[in-house]
């Protein structure tokens, strides 16, 4: 049967079919649907984990149990991943392990836009590289393969344009994997130093193997066509360099690492002209040059965001595309925007006046960095607020911890913010973090997580209790505040900060997508009360709109969540009666 | 009309509108036409009241799933703004759809920036091929205000020699059961807007 697909939805069907049995992973986009539609399966495990860490410990424990595993993570999530990575490439598998790893150049939804190739190179793990959805579900199935063949975890390495692109599959039945014996092996599986350098050694050889693969696998074909230009691409640049170029010869790389160097050499040697194209990193072409084969890439096109056709076209070709002139200059940017009934505004509302410091995490929250709150200071990454604040109060005092907060969302507080918090009360610092629980993983569309309840399968689990966990920390200051309440969160924010020692406000409410959430419906103006004094406006709220002479909510996009009536000082807020727009459907 | 068998439809618009289920739909309708086709999406942050734009591509053979700068020649548009700022993806005789509602980005909230006036008429100036409507307001009278998405899908139905039949099974088939009466509604009001 052959139907449309997501690549990341094609990723889990090639995972499903190979008769994978363990899926575990931590939401991150562009990665998420991978795991989402492992969860719509029958007869797999499929979790959401904590962090990719753990979800990769997982994956190895599936996978050292006999079973097929799979993993899958957002570039950045590899990098938490890293420390299992590096040495279960020693301890190699029973049951086939498949690391899914989701690229994100042009940054569209990622603090950075590191190239995971690198890790394939210094982990020594082979990675593959599809370029369409069918081949999500082809690679997928025989990164398996390679797995158990040369007893390795395997990469499969996505990014964003193919992780979210549609095209047509063909899927298949699922194998009937037969659960591989567990057999107790410490030479194989406990990486004391004696046992890790052997393995070592092993690792060595296999890559050696790997690479006699990689020669002849029909992961790596050559396309003929004219042979004054051969055009050396994988994955997406695959297909921009289809159409960039038009008839030339290609040399479709699938199996980014290790790569084929005899047949790189061969395809080079009937070429008149060499390119590379790929997206960030010369990695081909790096490994290439080392070859001392002449090619052309990254002098031409860009180390940084994606790739196009026209682009291509442009650096490599020198053809421009005639296009239409703008019709006029500075179209006004639209950034993205906390949702109307976001719990976070009324927040961010009050650290602006308090005028904090606020080291800030991974989350819609990050968005309040912007104008008109422009209330956090920095965003690094996964759980780095509260070491972040800590090391700022280090370097420059108790007192300016006073006029400090760390703000972090319930997901990522799990994900990697304990151990922050741990080392505050540890090392006797005085940092307040304030948690902001709406007890799901929001930004990435609504994953359950270990504060939520029930798990991605929805069946009901016991909740993480963050008051009793903070206090179990060793925080004594624990509150709890309701955001809605601007007021007396503010006075709630005053008083820990004060407070010469750790403190933890849990900022509970739940996100304002989420369909629990009802509110009263859409407010108006009304502008015989209003005086035009515009404080609404440093809601930054989408839904009340700038007009000049005069301001009005949109009634379209407004929920009736109130906040602009406790701001506004003249009671201009009225109630309309109509049901709230976003919440319809 | 435009011939069929080949399109690169652009739909524009602000996160949260319905660009993605749009898109979907699209995409199903190529794949019933048993052409090869490409559909790109847009998911996370950017979802959150951002600029948005996904592509759909359909022909013989699709390569890249993107389109480019003067390649559309469809554009979608579920906002005024957001037609603006893309009309230099359109060819120049490509044809665009758009719903004259206003979202006010936040930096016109703040005041850092002007909602630009005169939209349509600047558009127009250039392109022949403009259709514009109130999508919203049909929307409404059809009982979902999110249903614009299915309104334009409509006028680009009419505007169009795509079979209605196919659009109708294709709707059927990726809008959810519980709300697929008013969807149908608001396509069909769509159709006959222009």
């Amino acid at each position: 049967m052959k139907r449309l697909m997501l690549g990341n939805e094609a990723a889990a069907r090639g995972a499903y079919e190979a008769g994978a049995t363990v899926a575990a992973a931590y939401p991150g986009t562009p990665s998420t649907e991978i795991t989402e539609n492992m969860a719509k399966y029958d007869g797999v495990y499929v979790e959401w984990s904590p962090n990719e860490k753990v979800a990769l410990e997982v994956a190895i424990g599936g996978s050292l149990g006999g079973a097929r595993s799979i993993c899958s993570m957002k570039h950045v999530g590899l990098n938490v991943a890293s420390d299992p990575l590096f040495t279960v490439s020693y301890t190699g598998v029973n049951g086939g392990l498949v690391l899914l790893v989701a690229d994100d150049p042009g940054m569209h939804s990622s603090q950075n836009e590191q190239d995971s190739r690198h890790y394939a190179r210094a982990a020594k793990v082979p990675m593959l590289e599809p370029s369409d959805s069918q081949e999500c579900l082809d690679y997928v199935k025989q990164a398996f393969e390679i797995s158990e063949s040369f007893d390795c975890p395997v990469i499969v390495r996505l990014s964003t344009r193919i992780s979210h692109s549609q095209s047509a599959v063909k899927t298949g039945e699922r194998a009937d994997y037969k659960l591989k014996d567990y057999n107790k092996d410490f030479t194989k599986y406990v990486m004391m130093p004696a046992m890790a350098r052997k393995r070592h050694v092993e690792v060595e050889k296999r890559m050696l193997a790997l690479q006699e693969y990689s020669e002849t696998t029909d992961l790596n074909s050559i396309e003929w066509g004219s042979k004054k230009i051969g055009v050396i691409t994988s994955g997406i640049a695959y297909q921009y360099a289809k159409e960039a170029f038009g008839d030339v010869s290609y040399l479709k790389i699938g199996m980014v690492y290790p790569l084929p160097d005899k047949l790189i050499a061969k395809f080079a040697s009937e070429m008149e002209t060499l390119y590379v194209v790929e997206e960030l990193e010369p990695f081909f072409e790096d490994h290439i040059k080392k070859l001392g084969i002449k090619v052309t890439g990254k002098d031409l096109l860009p180390l940084m965001g994606e790739l196009t056709a026209q682009l291509i076209k442009e650096k490599m070709l020198g053809v421009k595309q005639e296009v239409n002139e703008p019709l006029v200059d500075n179209v006004p940017v639209r950034p993205p925007v906390m949702c109307p009934g976001c719990p976070h505004r009324g927040m961010h509302y009050v650290l602006h006046k308090l005028k904090l410091t606020a080291t800030g995490d991974i989350g819609c929250y990050t968005l309040g960095a912007l104008p008109p709150t422009e209330s956090i200071d920095t965003c690094i990454c996964m759980g780095a607020s509260i070491g972040t604040a800590h090391g700022m109060e280090k370097a420059r005092g108790a007192e300016f911890a006073q006029k400090t907060v760390a703000v972090i969302g319930d997901s990522t507080f799990i994900h990697s913010g304990i151990t922050s918090l741990i080392d505050v009360v540890y090392n006797k610092g005085n940092s307040t973090v304030l948690i902001l629980d709406n007890s799901i993983t929001a930004m990435t569309g609504f994953q359950p997580n270990p504060t939520t309840g029930y798990t991605i399968k929805g069946e009901v689990t016991r909740q993480v209790d963050l008051v009793k966990l903070a206090q179990a920390i060793g925080v004594e200051r624990v509150r709890v505040a309701n955001p809605f309440d601007i007021k007396e969160f503010e006075k709630i924010v005053k008083e820990e900060t004060a407070a010469a020692e750790p403190s933890v406000i849990i900022s509970k409410s739940p996100c304002a997508l989420s369909k629990d959430v009802k509110f009263g419906g859409a407010l108006k103006i009304n502008q015989e009360k209003c005086k035009r004094c515009k404080q609404c406006l440093a809601l930054g709220c989408p839904a009340i709109v700038n007009k000049g002479d005069f301001v009005e909510t949109d009634e379209a996009l407004c929920v009736g969540c109130m906040l602009c009536t406790i701001v506004c000082s003249f009671q201009a807020f009225e109630e309309t009666g109509e049901k709230a727009g976003a919440k319809n459907g | 009309m435009r011939k069929m068998d080949k399109l690169s439809i652009m739909i524009v618009g602000v996160g949260g509108q319905g660009t993605l289920l749009a898109s979907r739909i699209l995409g199903v309708i190529a794949f019933k036409m048993n052409y090869d086709v490409k559909v790109s999406e847009v998911h996370g942050m950017s979802q959150r009241g951002g600029s948005v734009v996904t592509y759909v591509k359909y022909g013989p053979k699709i390569y890249s799933p993107l389109i480019e700068k003067g390649e559309a020649d469809i554009i979608l548009a579920f906002e005024k703004l957001e037609a603006l700022r893309w009309t230099e993806y359109l060819k120049k005789d490509g044809m665009m759809i758009i719903n004259e509602q206003e979202i006010d980005p936040l930096p016109v909230i703040t005041g850092a920036a002007k909602y630009p006036s005169e939209i349509i008429n600047t558009i127009n100036r250039q392109y022949k091929n403009v259709f514009t409507l109130n999508a919203l307001k049909i929307a409404r009278e059809c009982g979902n205000l999110k249903a614009v998405n299915i309104v334009l899908l409509g006028v680009m139905a009419a505007k169009t020699a795509i079979p209605k039949q196919i659009w109708d099974e294709a709707i059927r088939e990726t809008v959810p059961a519980k709300v697929l009466n008013v969807n149908i509604e608001a396509f069909n009001a769509g159709y006959q807007a222009i």
